[in-house]
């Protein structure tokens, strides 16, 4: 097996007397996608917001790369090669694709006074990785308003992964999308996965997981509940572990099925 | 790029007609009027107004409107208001009187002390906006009465009790640097033009424009760079971004508070020009300049195609929005009718431009 690009070891965050996280550990190797399941209040955003560097844990180890690390700011988790694509996607609508997509950082040409925006070379990136992701733009100068949403999350994700993420964390990119569009953001990821990128796939359907989750970490009350390997677990199995265990098996049994 | 045009091609989707595109941008709405003004007055105005002299007539209170309308206007991209343009007006005016004629400054000195001056009034704007956290337009709007109110007090003090400040004239008289801020420029080639009979000339020969007052050239030259900065630096990138959405921009890494700050700064600075210009024309200060300015400054950015919203703009649509201006203030008293019509059009213009800005910002972004 692959060493892990990052490891996370026993990660605890308290805030005030809450204690959000206790205790949790993960980790992600190049090239795969481990999903991290949990429910509403498990801890979800605190930990991926501790892995982008927005906030400090209060106890537990981080290994980027081997390395000890310790994120001062969610610069350096970026600057590191951590790629948090949140949900709000950081996208303008009435900014055109390729204005997105190097928002922040427009490369350049010319020197001094003559330094200036280099649109055509910036239109000829966009177009070509957005390609690559399996989506043809009408024009690299379409206003991002005019996509779908699976189609922003996707130049986010293309974003991400040009600006050269070694891991990607995904903050739920299927919630709000449609049976469509969560298909290809799904075999977005598998693109991206298959390039090396880590990716880390939050969600709270076990379904969407399932359909292109390598490993499982289920997270529940601010704990970690152990990882299991795609095809060892069913989906029932992550559904029970996700709500605790107990009072999903009533639920099921009069609703008849999966939810 | 045209050799990969079929890879790209996507069969859902018709070929954007040219007229489509220009749909979309937002100078459209402004160019199209500068056409429908032009025609209404060629129609019914004396033809005195388009000769050369006729034009330049316009042209100038354009100028001065257009180069505040400007810096208005990227300051409306990047999502902020400035309504203390017009009173920084005033107060710039009374500083740059107060440093050559109560203390006998030359332009040299009394240029870049002038613009520090705006420059960092207009950061304290900018400040205040960005720790606050306040909407521009209220903060702006102290602004307003404070630098009015500043302008008519300091006047008073510094010309023993009156709120007019003379003798800049004189004060300026024969420096270096006053071709650049008054008078005619190109009178060379206007001379030169006349004696070859390409211009209207006094029977003495002498051309009947002596050459394009300095305030047009700077506000083509202005129009010019911002467009360049707006649409072809990372700069520029940044101020639409920051005013689409400046949250989404920080999160990215634009530095959203430096570029609002430098973009008030940039609107005050625009103000301390059109003061110096328009001071050493007259000769004289006073507290009223720039009145209703800051009014007529955001009205000519919308006229341009700028959203109220932010993010959305272009500086060349301000500078038609200014011509528009210049065209109907001067341009009724070429026609029989009353004058007073002008604010009536005014206010017309204003809700047809924000109306019509609507739609093509449902355009832009798809929304149906």
């Amino acid at each position: 097996m692959t060493k892990p690009i990052i490891h996370m070891e026993g990660i605890k965050k308290h805030f005030g007397n809450v204690i959000a996280l206790n205790g949790v550990t993960f980790d992600v190797t190049p090239g795969e996608c481990h999903c991290l399941l949990g429910d509403n209040g498990a801890g979800k955003s605190t930990f991926i917001k501790t892995m982008s560097g927005v906030h400090k844990p209060t106890a537990g180890s981080i290994t980027f790369e081997g390395k000890p690390l310790e994120f001062g700011s969610p610069r350096d988790a970026m600057e590191a090669g951590i790629a948090t694509v949140f949900q709000d996607l950081a996208m303008i609508p009435l900014m055109s694709v390729t204005r997105n997509f190097f928002m922040g950082r427009e490369p350049t040409k010319g020197r001094g006074i003559m330094k200036r925006f280099d649109i055509d070379a910036a239109n000829e990136i966009c177009m070509e990785e957005m390609r690559k992701m399996g989506i043809n733009l009408r024009a690299p100068d379409q206003a991002v308003g005019t996509l779908s949403g699976g189609e922003r999350q996707t130049v986010a994700i293309a974003r991400a992964v040009y600006f050269g993420a070694k891991v990607l964390i995904l903050d739920e990119p299927t919630s709000a999308l449609g049976v469509r569009q969560t298909s290809n953001v799904l075999s977005t990821i598998d693109r991206v996965r298959a390039q090396g990128v880590g990716v880390v796939f939050i969600s709270h359907n076990v379904r969407h997981a399932l359909a292109v989750g390598d490993r499982f970490t289920v997270l529940n009350r601010g704990q970690t509940l152990g990882t299991a390997v795609k095809g060892e677990i069913t989906a029932p199995e992550l559904q029970d572990l996700m709500a605790g265990g107990q009072e999903l098996a009533q639920l099921e049994g009069s609703l008849g099925g999966t939810i | 790029m045209a050799t990969d045009a079929p890879a790209g091609n996507d069969e859902r989707i018709k070929a954007e007609s040219f007229a489509t595109k220009l749909m979309k941008r937002p100078e459209l709405g402004a160019i199209g009027g500068v056409i429908l003004v032009t025609v209404f007055f060629v129609i019914t105005a004396d033809s005195a107004m388009f000769t050369l002299s006729g034009i330049m007539n316009f042209m100038t209170p354009a100028a001065q409107l257009g180069i505040l309308g400007i810096a208005a206007a990227m300051l409306m991209i990047g999502g902020e208001f400035d309504l203390s343009i017009g009173s920084m007006v005033a107060f710039a005016g009374m500083i740059f009187g107060v440093l050559v004629v109560n203390m006998g400054l030359p332009l040299v000195f009394a240029i870049p002390l002038t613009m520090a001056a705006a420059a960092a009034i207009g950061g304290v704007n900018g400040s205040i906006v960005i720790r606050t956290g306040l909407p521009s337009f209220i903060v702006t709007l102290a602004g307003l009465f404070i630098l009015r109110g500043m302008s008519l007090v300091g006047l008073k003090i510094f010309s023993g009790g009156s709120t007019q400040l003379r003798g800049v004239r004189d004060a300026v008289e024969g420096d270096p640097l006053l071709t650049l801020f008054s008078g005619d420029a190109l009178s060379g080639l206007f001379t030169w033009m006349a004696s070859v009979g390409l211009v209207e000339t006094f029977r003495n020969g002498a051309p009947k424009v002596p050459g394009i007052p300095v305030e047009i050239l700077w506000f083509i030259a202005l129009a010019l760079i911002a467009t360049y900065v707006l649409l072809r630096t990372p700069v520029g990138n940044w101020v639409f971004a920051t005013g689409g959405d400046s949250n989404a921009a920080s999160n990215s890494g634009v530095p959203v508070k430096k570029v609002k700050i430098s973009l008030f700064m940039v609107t005050a600075m625009a103000a301390a020009l059109v003061a110096i210009i328009t001071v050493i024309d007259a000769g004289s200060t006073d507290a009223r300049r720039g009145f209703m300015k800051e009014f007529e400054a955001i009205i000519t950015a919308v006229i341009g195609g700028c959203l109220l919203t932010g993010g959305y703009g272009s500086a060349i649509g301000a500078f038609f929005g200014a011509i528009i201006f210049g065209m109907v203030t001067i341009g009724l008293t070429y026609t029989n009718f009353d004058q007073d019509w002008f604010q009536v059009f005014l206010g017309g213009m204003l809700l047809l431009a924000v109306v019509f800005n609507n739609v093509i910002r449902k355009r832009v972004t798809g929304e149906r």
